[in-house]
């Protein structure tokens, strides 16, 4: 059914973006180092069970005894935990990499939800126009007037106390990707609408609609996939806003329980030990997220730059 | 000493991929109330030129050689501050389009104040007297109310009028308009053409039209330049050019009037388009469109395509044309046999 | 004028309705107030008779509309854990929240306009790319984070001894890289200055104003490098523009071009984001009062969650909604008084 047209089209129009960008990434050193550092962390902490000398989950190598050991270049450290050790005597190395594994995967999983919620709402109020258009973008308007975090904590606190503590621990990770990405779908939905207003009037459009295509394959095969370089690049930032947003809510006791941490909870237990003196408990994992997050963004920037994309301007 | 002297003005552009050369070798003057037309299609470099009479150019542009003299001071090494003193004063611009050219969160006495303020020592009273005197000379409808009104309140020919009227404020001595009319409605582009002349002509203003369209270059100018792709291809006086196109290429722009056309047949283009100015054919930068390029035995000339042309005085004109060099060339050579 | 406020009123009205109706059904499903009147040991008919008594066995509509009708009137129940009414609650805390977030916001306004103005001007320059490497690292931190380091380089001080300590310049060295930490990074201090009603002011005395910079700081830290980078964007886009050329044509000074031709057109989308960054700027209050225990409305909000406070916690979502829509209008009215094409009928003429 499809013509062969329809098909290489796209692919070799994505061959081509893809050459300008290895072009432009070949000459760009900070884009090289920051990829480099995002995959390295990516990969460390995905593989984190072959990597980490303890599992961090399994109570019975957990000693107490060893708690708040400072890491290696401090006075007292203690050989086996390179990085020292948390409150209930974790190896911080471990917990680190398990942490990292949690929020990227909530990072990702919400991204990926946010994407799915907001390409197609936006694609829905871009090319349908009318009512649909005015309902979806007023909706959009007034969540993100109240900025995506404060509607995290909220849905968060809600679902919390309706569902209790312990069932939110349970299913802590489902439930901050959920939260995450029903918070910001309209950064995307604004995104996908925009670019899809301005093709809209093209005249491949007009030539699919003329060949009696129904809307819905006009929108996801001829849109959608020229809406992409956008949507590539607001994914950058929105990885980093969500582990960002993880990391707040985690912060807040609304994220994952300190037993399965992320990020941002080994941020919060380690808070609590900051005035007496144990820094490294929460800012090791504070530099790990730092960099994460900052790598992440310098790659979006550094993207945003190479494929200057129309980007709705909020 | 003319007024205004341009000598070998070289404009290039400092691009990622290498220098552009968006200007080569232009010369011309400009006397006291004197009008000039430069003439050509979009890209030759017209607009360029007029921001480069007023270092205007923005980066990554900038003037690589050649002279700009004003009155003789070189504008092109002239101080920030010294280049103030003439722009707006004694040199002002008219923009191609009224509709981005003023500021929209000023209004229209703001900006007009802002420039007699900028060059005279004067009361914002006395701005705004000098300011609606302007306003009354463009004849603007009701112009006591125009001063506290904003762009968007206005239409894009009264723009033109304010922006006109913003021109003369401080009795210029030569106005660099950039396609005045171009931006307007067909219906009213002929009246600010005739305002802006008028004006002129009433205050002794030297002129500068950058424009496409003949047929306002022949009405309202006394010389010309043709432009393409960054050079001069031809100078000299209206009359002469336009009744005696020597350059193959100015000859195509007149045929393409659409007055020269045969009704029920169709117009005469010019074949092909403009080349871009960091890709230039090699040789005469207008050889692939050339229909003259072939010599009286029908095999092409190929300094056409090898060599760029200089220029060559051909009565009261210069044209850079191998065509034309060889034809002055051969009527030389039969005279001397004579 | 008059146009604009009806339609600003009918939006606030609408925005504060859908705000009722999502606090309504929080509390509605959330909250068991006769649980919380008479405890555990009340047998169930008893309850029950409290529940139709105090209405809880109506139909939705009608709870709501005696929920809202109570609201309007400024009585949105007690609060659960402070056992008064929570609207007194949160006007105690309201005043803290409120100077946290005007200084941090005098910090970003001061800050932010001439950063970005100046790396829009001179994008080119070392400082410049200082200032943009800075932002998107501030970006990168989140604002607890951000808190937790300030806590700890200015409140608990680091000892650096990375250069040997027995030379003199090792000494210094390390010296000036340690920080001796003597900031306050708790509450907000002992001596507040009372003005009126539950305002206590932290902007009158030394030590209030001590306490305050912290978490001004700290609130102030992801939002100043995101209007850095916005308004250099929008400024270096106006100095492209055809007006901006004109009035360089024009001869007028380069100070006047820059802060008047094109920070005035810079303003009109940076005050738009001004607008939308509001609600966040709310959500990162949470975040600041928790790390500095600044006993606000947000360290009162988290406080009222964990304690499952159902009231406060509605009331508290309410009183954000109010803050929200009025500041919103009053973001737009000023959007109206720089844009001189908006004539504040809410279209553009």
């Amino acid at each position: 059914m499809t013509t062969p047209t329809t098909t290489t089209a796209p692919s070799r129009w994505e061959r081509l973006r893809d050459s300008y960008l290895w072009y432009s990434f070949k000459r760009d050193r900070t884009a090289q180092l920051c990829f480099a550092v995002f995959i390295c962390l990516v990969i460390a902490a995905f593989s984190a069970p072959l990597l980490a000398p303890t599992n961090p989950y399994d109570l019975a190598q957990i000693d107490i005894m060893s708690s708040e050991l400072p890491p290696f270049w401090v006075e007292g450290a203690d050989e086996r935990f390179g990085l020292g050790t948390d409150a209930q005597g974790r190896d911080l190395l471990s917990i680190i990499l398990y942490g990292t594994r949690v929020s990227l995967l909530i990072g990702f999983g919400a991204v990926i939800l946010q994407a799915l919620l907001g390409v197609t709402f936006g694609l829905m109020a871009g090319y349908l126009g009318g009512r649909v258009d005015a309902f979806l973008m007023r909706l959009a308007d007034i969540q993100l007037s109240f900025s995506t975090l404060m509607v995290a904590i909220v849905v968060g606190a809600v679902v919390k106390a309706t569902m209790g503590s312990a069932f939110y621990s349970q299913y802590a990770v489902l439930m901050l990707v959920l939260i995450i990405g029903l918070a910001e779908w309209p950064q995307y939905a604004r995104t996908v609408r925009a670019s899809v207003l301005a093709e809209k009037n093209k005249e491949y459009v007009d030539a699919a609609r003329v060949m009696g295509l129904r809307s819905k394959r006009i929108m996801f095969r001829h849109v959608l996939p020229n809406t992409m370089s956008p949507i590539f690049v607001i994914s950058t930032v929105q990885i980093a806003n969500a582990i960002i947003s993880e990391a707040a809510l985690s912060f807040l006791g609304l994220g994952m329980p300190e037993t399965h941490p992320s990020l941002g909870s080994l941020i919060k237990a380690g808070f609590d030990y900051i005035q007496s003196g144990s820094w490294w408990i929460t800012l090791i994992p504070g530099a790990v997220l730092i960099v994460l997050v900052l790598s992440i963004n310098l790659l979006g920037d550094w993207l945003r730059d190479v494929m200057n994309p129309r980007l709705y301007k909020g | 000493m003319a007024l205004l002297e341009v000598s070998h003005l070289d404009v290039r552009f400092a691009l990622r991929q290498g220098e552009v050369r968006a200007l080569r070798d232009i010369n011309f003057t400009l006397e006291r109330g004197e009008r000039l037309g430069i003439v050509g299609e979009s890209g030759a470099g017209k607009s360029v030129a007029a921001f480069s009479l007023l270092n205007l150019i923005a980066k990554p542009g900038y003037i690589a050689g050649g002279s700009i003299k004003f009155e003789g001071q070189t504008l092109n090494t002239m101080s920030e501050r010294g280049l103030r003193k003439v722009r707006g004063n004694r040199i002002s611009m008219i923009f191609q389009d009224p509709m981005m050219t003023l500021n929209p969160v000023l209004s229209i006495g703001e900006q007009m104040v802002e420039c007699l303020k900028a060059h005279r020592r004067i009361s914002t009273k006395e701005a705004r007297a000098i300011s609606l005197d302007k306003l009354r000379q463009v004849q603007i409808p009701s112009p006591e109310t125009r001063l506290d009104q904003y762009p968007h309140e206005l239409s894009g020919g009264m723009r033109q009028r304010i922006i006109i009227a913003i021109a003369l404020l401080l009795d210029p001595d030569i106005i660099i308009a950039d396609e005045p009319t171009t931006a307007l409605d067909v219906t009213i582009q002929a009246e600010i053409m005739a305002l802006l002349l008028e004006l002129c002509e009433q205050h002794n203003v030297g002129l500068i039209l950058i424009t496409h369209d003949l047929g306002v270059v022949s009405q309202v100018t006394q010389r010309m330049l043709v432009m393409y792709a960054g050079r001069v291809i031809e100078q000299g006086l209206t009359r002469e050019i336009i009744n005696d196109p020597q350059h193959p290429y100015t000859q195509g722009l007149i045929n393409a009037l659409p007055q020269m056309a045969t009704p029920g047949e169709k117009l005469n283009q010019i074949r092909g388009s403009m080349p871009s100015l960091s890709n230039l054919p090699s040789g005469c930068a207008f050889h692939p469109r050339c229909d003259f390029i072939n010599r009286a035995d029908g095999q092409p000339r190929p300094a056409c395509t090898q060599q760029v042309p200089e220029f060559v005085e051909s009565g009261n004109c210069r044209v850079a044309c191998h065509m034309v060099a060889e034809m002055l060339e051969d009527r030389r050579l039969k005279e001397e046999t004579r | 004028m008059i146009a604009f406020l009806i339609k600003r009123l009918m939006h606030a009205v609408l925005v504060m309705f859908v705000i009722s109706v999502l606090a309504f059904a929080i509390q509605d499903n959330l909250g068991d107030p006769v649980q919380q009147m008479v405890g555990q040991s009340v047998p169930e008919s008893e309850r029950e008779a409290i529940r139709e008594r105090l209405g809880l066995n109506d139909s939705f509509l009608v709870q709501y509309v005696r929920f809202a009708k109570n609201a309007v009137q400024g009585d949105f129940g007690d609060s659960y854990f402070y056992r008064e009414p929570a609207l007194e609650v949160i006007a105690r805390h309201l005043p803290a929240t409120l100077e946290l977030v005007f200084a941090a916001t005098l910090i970003i306004v001061i800050f932010s306009v001439p950063i970005g103005v100046y790396s829009a001007i001179k994008p080119r320059s070392p400082l410049s790319r200082l200032f943009m490497g800075a932002s998107i690292i501030g970006i990168s931190i989140p604002v607890f984070l951000t808190a937790i380091l300030l806590i700890q380089i200015f409140s608990i001080g680091i000892t650096i001894t990375l250069f040997p300590e027995s030379t003199s310049w090792g000494a210094w060295l390390n010296g000036l890289l340690s920080t001796e930490g003597n900031m306050p990074s708790f509450g907000r201090g002992y001596n507040l200055v009372h003005v009126v009603g539950h305002w206590d002011t932290n902007l009158a005395t030394w030590n209030g104003l001590q306490h305050l910079v912290l978490p001004a700081v700290s609130l102030a830290s992801i939002m100043l490098p995101l209007f850095i980078r916005l308004i250099r964007a929008e400024m270096m886009e106006v100095l492209q523009s055809e007006y901006v050329k004109y009035a360089r044509a024009k001869g007028i000074s380069m100070r006047r071009v820059y802060f008047v031709h094109a920070l005035k057109n810079t303003m009109l989308p940076v005050i738009t984001v001004g607008g939308v960054q509001i609600g966040t700027m709310v959500a990162y209050t949470i975040l600041t009062e928790t790390v500095f225990q600044w006993p606000g409305m947000g360290l009162m909000f988290l406080d009222a969650i964990n304690r499952a406070d159902i009231p406060l916690i509605v009331t508290y979502l309410m009183i954000v909604g109010v803050i929200f829509v009025v500041t919103n209008t009053i973001v737009d009215l000023i959007y109206g008084f720089v844009n001189p094409t908006v004539k504040l009928t809410g279209k553009p003429a």
